[in-house]
């Protein structure tokens, strides 16, 4: 578990972080959203120890980092954001020399195996750091962090560099490893943090303007319940058409999708279901409807919506 | 600590460093052996160690000047730093690892020592041992307060380069504060200069003299160096 309390970290005038507080329980993956330069890896550095905070407190199972380092750094796994890799030594002397490093009790030899299955570096291990792709270097790095099994694992973006199959691969294994493990992975990659994680926290310029899980996130914005249609067919008719549901609220001509094809969003008024409504009047007219979805708010608008200020002001009268 | 140490001594050994500070040591004091003793004739290697000595201001920060700086230049330090190690640890490990790569080529003083003791006695001589010992302590000390301040340095910058030149800077201007002293009209500044001259002291060892107040000065030197490091690293994460 981990609890951040009201962290702060000023550059010299800068604040890199600003005013932070959130905590993490055990079994959980928290993700960490935010653009470049929003203070996700200065957070994640103070977390870990490497900086300390200029004020705020951090506990990591109840340890404050501060006053007890060693213990509490005993359950820690980091992957910075770039790899902390000794060039100079082969993938197993390496996670030996970790394992050493982190004075783990663990059998070695299993252990050290299980890891490398687990981050799929088994066919490098006699190999040189050095000469080791980017992709690998990552998945080296991965697995150092997982060394000693520690309880808290902080990934600064883990899936830097890897190819799409890896990608999905390192995702099922922070999945699998985030059932036994508290696990926060920071990312600007909005699809991967809403694939992982159970809860997401938004910064920007060193604020935290979110913190949620992702279903409640995009429900707090887009609360009216929005449909997306493509209907084939004369788009001012079909506008009329749609306007004419007593149950809709606004109806917009959002762009054409084709030869006589128009896409609409409609939003409903609180809760109630138009679609139905929607296939009866257009089949009545034989105006064939090619797609109907919902359109929940993906973390890329949630994202841009906090980032540019519209949630902001609205979440201060709202909290 | 320990693996700190082991990782760096093995890191001496699998990059040529290592093997090229062996190597320049070893050729060095072997030059000056044949120089000072063989050719001439002579058992007394006061003149190895003196020229040892000098050499040691500039190698000994070549092998030191990676020590810190690398570790900050390939983030590596995001490992160490953050897992549950001391401070001390770290520090403690990075010394040892270069006393100990230093100590191995120091080893081969004692073996000329026992060559030349062996040719002085087949023509009924007798090989200095007191004044060697002497000699070797010295080397020994001088050896380890060069380290330190060749880590200190390079815990000050990222670039292995400026680290190396630093610390040669550092070591030259210690062991000239005799001669800065001598050139102090204030009798008291001068005398304050002067007993904390490294080569005054060491000069003492190579007399054959053991005291313990010279000892002392050695080691709280290289105690304080190896402070100030851990002192530098901590005050790191503050910035």
């Amino acid at each position: 578990m981990i609890e951040v309390k009201e962290l702060c970290k000023n550059y010299g005038s800068k604040k890199a972080v600003d005013n932070i507080s959130f905590t993490a329980e055990n079994g959980e993956i928290l993700g960490f959203l935010g653009p470049n330069g929003a203070g996700k890896s200065t957070t994640m550095n103070i977390l870990t120890g490497y900086l300390s905070a200029t004020s705020g407190q951090v506990l990591l199972n109840g340890i404050d980092i501060l006053e007890d380092p060693v213990a509490a750094k005993k359950n820690i796994g980091y992957l910075p954001e770039i790899p902390p890799l000794y060039q100079d030594m082969t993938v197993d002397e390496y996670l030996n020399f970790v394992y050493e490093l982190k004075k783990c009790r663990l059998p070695k030899r299993s252990h050290l195996g299980e890891i490398c299955e687990l981050s799929r570096i088994d066919d490098v291990r006699k190999r040189v750091i050095r000469n080791l792709s980017k992709g690998y270097r990552q998945r080296v790095g991965l697995a150092q962090s997982l060394v000693g099994n520690p309880k808290t694992l902080i990934l600064d973006e883990p899936t830097v560099g890897l190819d799409p199959k890896q990608i999905i691969e390192i995702r099922t294994l922070i999945k699998k490893l985030g059932k036994n493990h508290t696990v926060i992975l920071s990312s600007h990659i909005l699809s991967e943090v809403q694939a992982v994680c159970d809860k997401i926290i938004v910064i920007d310029k060193g604020k935290l303007i979110a913190n949620d899980t992702a279903q409640n996130l995009s429900h707090s914005l887009g609360s009216d319940n929005k449909l997306v249609v493509q209907v084939e067919g004369p788009s001012k008719e079909v506008k009329e058409l749609l306007e004419g549901i007593s149950a809709a609220d606004r109806v917009y001509e959002i762009r054409s999708a084709g030869k006589n094809v128009t896409e609409y969003e409609i939003s409903a008024k609180n809760g109630s279901d138009i679609r139905r409504e929607i296939f009866r009047r257009m089949a009545a007219r034989n105006y064939p409807i090619l797609l109907m979805r919902n359109s929940e708010l993906t973390l890329e608008e949630i994202f841009l919506k906090l980032t540019t200020g519209d949630f902001y002001g609205k979440s201060e009268g709202d909290r | 600590m320990t693996a700190i140490l082991k990782r760096e001594i093995r890191a001496y050994f699998t990059t040529p460093l290592g093997f090229v500070f062996l190597a320049v040591f070893c050729s060095l004091s072997g030059l000056f052996l044949w120089l000072d003793c063989l050719a001439v004739e002579s058992s007394a290697m006061g003149g190895v160690f003196q020229m040892m000595f000098f050499v040691n201001i500039i190698i000994i920060p070549v092998l030191t000047m990676r020590t810190i700086a690398d570790d900050k230049r390939q983030k590596t330090d995001q490992l160490t730093l953050t897992s549950p190690v001391s401070l001390f640890g770290i520090v403690a490990g990075k010394f040892l690892g270069a006393f100990f790569v230093f100590m191995c080529a120091s080893t081969v003083m004692i073996i000329y020592a026992v060559f030349l003791s062996a040719a002085t006695a087949s023509v009924d001589g007798k090989f200095e041992w007191g004044m060697f010992w002497g000699h070797y302590a010295g080397l020994v000390l001088i050896g380890a307060l060069f380290i330190s301040i060749g880590i200190f340095i390079s815990s000050l910058t990222e670039s292995q380069m400026i680290a190396a030149i630093g610390s040669i800077v550092v070591n030259i201007v210690i062991c000239l504060f005799d001669i800065i002293s001598s050139y102090i009209s204030n009798a008291t500044l001068s005398d304050i200069i002067n007993s904390l001259s490294v080569y005054y002291k060491y000069s003492e060892f190579t007399q054959g003299i053991f005291s313990l107040k010279n000892i002392v000065f050695f080691l709280s030197i290289i105690v304080l160096f190896n402070f100030f490091t851990i002192r530098v690293i901590e005050r790191r994460r503050y910035v």
